[in-house]
């Protein structure tokens, strides 16, 4: 028997003539966090949305928990959390009445003082909904996501408009609800974020599903070279490095130099080489290629082009 | 587990005390109307009756009430909701469409009591208010036009899309139901041809048979108002739930 919390075969969803999400499939292990990656209108939040059971009508199938999201979508709901992009709570309800609210329609909730606390907004309790600033209101919306105590958590753009520090509490979260035996299914058109958080990736594009592996997998595969930079000092001439095996090319603009490296040993024949030659390392850096380079790679453009 | 209507329908109530604007509305603008007419006409019997203008006209300003409770402020206040993305929010969560109308509705219906029981006071204060029908057939009368103009603000409440939408669609709903139907004037004082169009409005038939049954009719006086009233419960609620927009 596989463990897998959602399963989508060739999901289809138009909207009046636009095809946001057209014929995608994936799994969800159990007890993974999957990240749906990939440019803003690319279709992540239509699929979410499909699996969460918020549309009536689509085409293909999905399989959550067993359950369909369109017929059984309330006995669904019960069992899965969904964090939204643009979903909003009455101006004027404090925070714990707006908890409080949240908590009923659940049989068995978290205590949501618990939850307010984890997600740093005990002391905005009394607040009206009005007077969150947009990370508070990002995270009053992950907490209303947990509070049915869910096996499956969907967190589409947790952290778009947050600023770095209100991104990395919300990570640390993330890491936890997994630790708590939940599924994660995000969405993020950050890069980084996926690359860091998620044990695999879905990277869609156009509606599609261009490539799905773990990070590390995708990068191997698509990511390409590994770069090497450094600052040479004047009349210094490259080409002894270009020779090294494993050095893909050599670029030499000005004094900025940019080597790209098919294998890893191949940077320690180049600090070697440049030691011998006298030149200084202080300049000298190592790039990794990352997520942004996968997606760069298959889709042939940049993810906030 | 708290039920989810009753939470619904207490921070429904609670935003709604926190509306100064649809509290004026509802509790405060028909005292006003009822008193207005009531210091032109005061509460002396009519000729050969033993009623006077206040007597007949406080089931009248209950209709009002109702009219601006179920349909002004729930219409306004769901499509706002539709709008903004309250609704797509409590759709992720498990709730259903009945579980936040009737939230909703248990919340104006507070409401529109607290109103009618302003009413009363003022006109029992001011006016030595007359009672002359029978109390339990009146409480009946009165829930069954509840009922029947809430099911017919169902419907807009239901399906506006928009903030604005709502309130054009609630205002084109209301104004016309507020003269015609003999909430804020005399029904008498219509022409014929208005009179005939009012029977349109549930509100005209919810009011006569108020009105009827506070008089001292009976309900069962009034198959037409019953019946009338009665379909539009069904309709109400079969168009509302059927046809609900979350988005």
């Amino acid at each position: 028997m596989t463990d897998n919390v959602v399963t989508v075969r060739n999901l289809v969803k138009h909207y009046k003539d636009v095809k946001a999400v057209d014929g995608i499939s994936f799994s969800v292990k159990r007890g993974e966090i999957f990240g749906i990656v990939g440019p803003n209108g690319a279709g992540k939040t239509t699929t979410i949305d499909c699996i969460a059971g918020m549309h009536r009508a689509y085409s293909g199938s999905i399989d959550v928990l067993g359950l369909d999201p369109v017929s059984d979508s309330i006995a669904l709901k019960r069992r899965i959390g969904l964090q939204q992009q643009e979903s909003e709570i009455p101006d004027r309800l404090r925070l714990r009445e707006a908890m409080e609210l949240f908590s009923s329609f659940y049989k068995k909730a978290l205590d949501w003082k618990m939850l307010l606390e984890q997600l740093n907004l005990w002391e905005k309790k009394d607040s009206f909904y009005s007077a969150l600033s947009g990370g508070q209101k990002k995270r009053l919306f992950v907490a209303m996501a947990l509070i049915g105590d869910p096996e499956i958590v969907f967190l589409d753009e947790f952290t778009s408009g947050l600023d770095p520090q209100a991104r990395i509490s919300i990570w640390k979260l993330v890491g936890n609800l997994r630790d708590q035996g939940r599924t994660v299914v995000l969405s993020t058109h950050y890069m980084d974020e996926a690359e860091r958080l998620c044990d695999r990736v879905a990277i869609v594009d156009h509606g599609k599903l261009a490539a799905l592996d773990s990070p590390s997998d995708l990068i191997a595969a698509h990511g390409g070279h590994t770069r090497v930079y450094f600052d040479a000092s004047e009349g210094f001439d490259g080409k002894s490095l270009s020779l090294l095996e494993g050095v893909e090319s050599f670029v030499n603009r000005g004094d900025a130099c940019t080597l790209e490296v098919n294998a890893r040993s191949a940077i320690v024949e180049i600090v070697k080489t440049l030691d011998v030659m006298g030149q200084g390392l202080d300049s000298f850096r190592i790039e990794a290629p990352t997520l942004e380079d996968v997606f760069l790679n298959i889709t042939g453009r940049q993810v906030r082009d | 587990m708290k039920s989810p209507f009753i939470a619904v329908s207490k921070s429904e109530f609670i935003l709604y005390l926190r509306e100064p604007s649809a509290f004026f509305f509802t509790l405060v603008f028909p005292l006003l109307m009822m008193l207005l007419f009531a210091s032109m006409w005061g509460n002396d019997p009519f000729p050969g009756e033993e009623y006077g203008y206040v007597d007949f006209s406080v089931p009248a300003f209950m209709g009002l009430v109702m009219a601006t409770s179920f349909i002004m402020s729930l219409t306004t206040s769901m499509a706002a909701y539709r709008e903004k993305g309250v609704l797509k929010r409590f759709r992720a969560a498990p709730a259903t469409p009945s579980s936040i109308l009737i939230g909703q509705l248990s919340a104006v219906f507070a409401i529109t009591v607290a109103g009618v029981i302003l009413l009363l006071i003022a006109g029992i204060v001011f006016y030595d208010l007359r009672f002359l029908g029978n109390f339990f057939e009146f409480v009946f009368a009165f829930l069954l036009s509840a009922g029947s103009i809430a099911a017919l603000g169902f419907i807009p409440a239901s399906l506006a899309p928009t903030a604005r939408s709502g309130v054009v669609i609630a205002n084109i709903m209301y104004f016309p139901m507020l003269f015609l139907s003999g909430a804020a004037l005399p029904w008498f004082m219509l022409p014929d041809l208005m009179k005939k169009i009012s029977l349109v409005f549930p509100l005209t038939h919810a009011i006569k048979l108020m009105q009827g049954v506070w008089l001292g009719g009976h309900f069962w006086d009034y198959p037409v108002h019953l019946a009338v009233l009665t379909g539009f419960v069904f309709a109400g609620l079969f168009v509302s739930v059927r046809y609900f927009r979350w988005e």
